[in-house]
């Protein structure tokens, strides 16, 4: 498992962990039924706080990403993929909708947000 | 039993310096750092805690027990900013000596860390660089396994590498839950990278005690025009500084600050600017 942690970013650490453990997961890198390394060897390898990593543990066992057993550890749920897949291309249908209406409507070109986009993709 | 250290109402009272009814918690688990000035009562609370000077009131509670129990310092490891073995010994003359003082010395574990320190045993200690004192300093501290460990400035004077290390040395030590670590610096960088918690004492008093990422991650520093700052309401922002040019004030929620006022800038908050703000806070620059 990789995870790159930057200091610079205005992304606090345990939302980038979140993010960063969210997409291992959608792209297959992490399997259902996985183990990720425990709080404190996680807090350890990234040189940060135990409670920034309890908290973007938290955050993915909330989101349904990983269940957490208590004394066993953090393991990646057995959730289908395709669903939250779904659910997610749902909420982003809805966005690119405003998005389209708001370049509708102030003569901003398809092709002028499409480069948007995919500057933001290749970030 | 959820505090490997529990300060209740300390107080001790000298000539021209108090400590004034400290109390704070050290969780189990936890890393917390302890900052402050040079003089603000870190090192007389640490020896406090460790029954090195005589309190005056309050109640300490170290691994559950009175800190006054004798027994209690099995269980410790404290490491100060020198070096305390005498030059003339070498680490296997420290070893011999250590292993008489604590029933639960670990001989592997010491040669484990020597080794992974390149630290020599033959050389005399009188011959260490400073990094390596500092370093040998820590390994006798945590060889015999004990279950808190309460540092006093030990990272200060270390180069960058040697201070890396070190935290390594400190995660490493952490993956025992029921492990903590007091450790007192004023560099805070050290802190804002490992430390779960954070306390801030100033001319002897707890300013607070709050959990790290409340800090770096709420706390925020907004910047504005004298004109701008006078339509700030008081309750939005912590403290406030005059420079030069502008108003400079702590605020407790950036986010809430920054929709709130649409216009003012709001940097995020290092742990060296909110000491900072609180050690000097309300005093302007200028002088």
């Amino acid at each position: 498992m990789e995870i790159i942690i930057s200091n610079r970013s205005d992304k606090p650490i345990y939302e980038q962990i979140c993010m960063q453990v969210k997409s291992l997961i959608m792209d297959g890198t992490l399997s259902a039924g996985e183990a990720l390394p425990s709080m404190r060897a996680l807090a350890k390898d990234l040189h940060i706080s135990v409670i920034t990593v309890q908290r973007a543990y938290e955050d993915l066992t909330r989101d349904g990403f990983i269940e957490t057993v208590s004394g066993k550890g953090s393991f990646v749920a057995s959730q289908n993929r395709e669903f939250i897949q779904e659910e997610q291309l749902r909420i982003a249908e809805e966005l690119l909708q405003k998005v389209a209406e708001i370049g509708r409507a102030h003569g901003i070109s398809f092709e002028q947000m499409t480069n948007i986009l995919k500057l933001f993709y290749e970030e | 039993m959820d505090n490997n250290v529990l300060v209740q109402n300390l107080c001790r009272q000298f000539e021209d310096f108090s400590l004034d009814n400290v109390s704070f918690k050290v969780p189990k688990g936890r890393i917390v750092g302890f900052i402050g000035e040079n003089g603000a009562g870190k090192s007389t609370t640490i020896n406090l805690i460790l029954n090195e000077l005589k309190k005056d009131s309050g109640q300490v509670q170290v691994l559950g027990i009175d800190h006054t129990i004798p027994t209690v310092k099995e269980n410790i490891g404290v490491v100060f900013d020198e070096c305390n073995f005498h030059d003339v010994f070498t680490a296997t003359d420290i070893e011999k000596i250590l292993k008489g003082v604590y029933k639960t010395w670990d001989s592997n574990l010491f040669s484990q860390y020597l080794k992974k320190f390149k630290i020599p045993t033959k050389k005399t200690i009188g011959v260490f660089s400073k990094g390596m004192k500092m370093k040998f300093s820590i390994i006798c501290a945590m060889a015999h396994r004990p279950k808190l460990l309460i540092l006093d400035e030990a990272t200060t004077g270390l180069d960058p590498v040697v201070r890396d290390e070190v935290l390594d040395l400190f995660l490493e030590f952490m993956q025992d839950e029921a492990c903590s670590i007091f450790f007192s610096s004023h560099i805070t960088s050290d802190i804002q990278k490992i430390a779960d918690y954070v306390i801030l004492i100033h001319q002897g008093k707890i300013i607070f005690e709050e959990q790290k990422d409340t800090l770096v991650y709420n706390y925020g520093v907004a910047k504005c025009g004298k004109e701008k700052f006078a339509l700030l309401s008081p309750d939005d922002y912590i403290i406030h500084r005059t420079t030069n040019l502008s108003m400079e004030c702590l605020v407790r929620d950036k986010e809430a600050f920054k929709r709130k006022y649409k216009n003012v800038i709001v940097d995020n908050a290092t742990l060296e600017d909110i000491m900072l703000f609180y050690v000097k806070g309300g005093i302007s620059c200028e002088d």
